[in-house]
């Protein structure tokens, strides 16, 4: 396609969650461009030289000296990442066939296929930190390492496209906008990347909602439903409280993540309500009610019991999403070895006609 | 298996600029990397032409190595034009 001219439709500016990941993006060049420091001086120690640059809000790139915890923490959390896009695609997947139109068949086609690209783009960030994709699919089929236990939960209704977009992915978001400005560089880069392709997942969500809110009886009792039933498992996606969160300390102190569970819980709480009053939903809450002291909604947090037996294997779906990737990637082997034969035999016939 | 080579990938946004890299994936051959590169990263008509480059062919310099590599241009201010003054008086210079 090299010399084809065609104009991309350009984005318009968004306020917002998008318009904080244009400012991350800006804020990540003009970090760049600020007077760096150069390597660390001979007799320095390198633990205080990595800090330094932490501290100036300078990435930290994959040929830098970092600490042991600090290469396995970010290895653990992206490798976690890329496995959540990767059997994210399950539960949406499922309501491909039976989506109700072509247009809404062609929209949820294309939001599975952003999931897989988001799990290739964290692999390929996990990766630079010298961990092979085989070892990495090879954790995740083997269970010793976790995805997001909101996917977990199965797809009862067509309503729970709506209710995904708009709740599990706007709580994705929600985590992820901060992870734009996290400090190791190629993490930061995939995360701005896969923000700015969400926001429509999110957008698309809350329109299936929108018209099924709007419908029959039956369509907005089934709206209800799915907001019902995603409601709590969402606000668990951010993870413990912040007193029971182990790795969260450390993580903060490295600019890994830069606000505690409990904090972004607050923030996604308060963004919903107003989104919910719109939609004409109601958030299955009894006690949610503003709170003038704290500016902020008081809200019944989500079952964390719950949250650590789905993650410790025993959800609704674990054992079908984990069979499910296991059978995909086994009857897939075929295609890998057979474009490795023809990459090798294509490269023989090269050598011979070289010869 | 053998694991498939990693590639590089580099995407011009619209003519008349460079091409920029975008990320790395991984795929058995030039032609399906290049294929590969189109679906992952230009989803969203992003590019108007995309390279692909084994990543083992990149020799990158060491950060250890960036002042010992990059610090005889710093004190060669004589580079810059705004190093040489100019009498007042002279235009187009």
């Amino acid at each position: 396609m090299y010399g084809n001219d065609f104009s991309a439709p350009d984005d318009a500016t968004g306020g917002g969650l998008l318009g904080e990941v244009e400012a991350a993006e800006a804020e990540l060049r003009a970090a760049a461009a600020r007077q760096r420091r150069g390597g660390p001086a001979p007799d320095e120690d390198l633990a205080t030289y990595f800090t330094a640059v932490v501290d100036a809000e300078q990435k930290i790139e994959p040929r830098d000296w970092m600490p042991d915890a600090y290469r396995k923490t970010l290895i653990r959390q992206i490798a976690q990442h890329a496995h959540s896009e990767i059997i994210g695609m399950q539960p949406e997947g499922n309501w491909i066939s039976r989506a109700p139109s072509l247009k809404r068949k062609a929209i949820l086609l294309a939001k599975v296929q952003d999931e897989a690209g988001h799990g290739l783009y964290l692999y390929a960030a996990a990766e630079t930190l010298g961990i092979s994709r085989d070892e990495l699919v090879r954790l995740l089929l083997d269970g010793r390492q976790k995805y997001s236990s909101i996917f977990n939960y199965p797809t009862l209704t067509w309503a729970d496209m709506g209710a995904i977009g708009w709740l599990v992915d706007g709580a994705a978001i929600v985590n992820q906008v901060p992870l734009c400005r996290c400090s190791y560089g190629p993490y930061a880069r995939a995360m701005i990347r896969v923000c700015k392709e969400e926001s429509f997942h999110q957008r698309q969500g809350y329109e299936i909602l929108h018209t099924l809110a709007h419908g029959t009886p039956a369509q907005q009792a089934m709206a209800q439903d799915a907001v019902d039933r995603w409601w709590y498992p969402s606000l668990a996606m951010f993870g413990p409280p912040d007193g029971n969160s182990t790795h969260s300390a450390q993580s903060m102190a490295w600019k890994i993540k830069r606000f505690s569970n409990d904090d972004l819980r607050q923030r996604f709480v308060d963004m919903c309500v107003q989104q919910a009053e719109v939609l004409g939903l109601r958030i299955p809450d009894e006690d949610l009610r503003w709170n003038e002291e704290r500016q902020a909604y008081d809200y019944t947090q989500p079952d964390y019991d719950e949250l650590m037996r789905v993650i410790s294997g025993d959800g609704p779906c674990n054992r079908e999403r984990m069979a499910r990737r296991r059978a995909a990637h086994a009857e897939g082997a075929w295609v890998r070895e057979a474009a490795t034969a023809y990459a090798a035999k294509r490269a023989g016939q090269k050598e011979k006609v070289a010869a | 298996m053998e694991q498939t080579p990693l590639w590089e990938v580099f995407v011009r946004a619209r003519r008349g600029l460079s091409h920029t890299h975008v990320g790395s994936l991984h795929a058995p051959d030039a032609e399906l990397a290049l294929h590969n590169a189109r679906d992952l990263y230009t989803r969203r008509q992003e590019g108007v032409s995309i390279w692909v480059v084994p990543a083992g062919a990149i020799t990158a310099s060491s950060p250890d190595e960036k002042d010992a590599f990059f610090d005889p241009a710093a004190d060669k201010v004589y580079r810059h034009p705004t190093f040489y003054e100019v009498p007042d008086g002279v235009a187009h210079l």
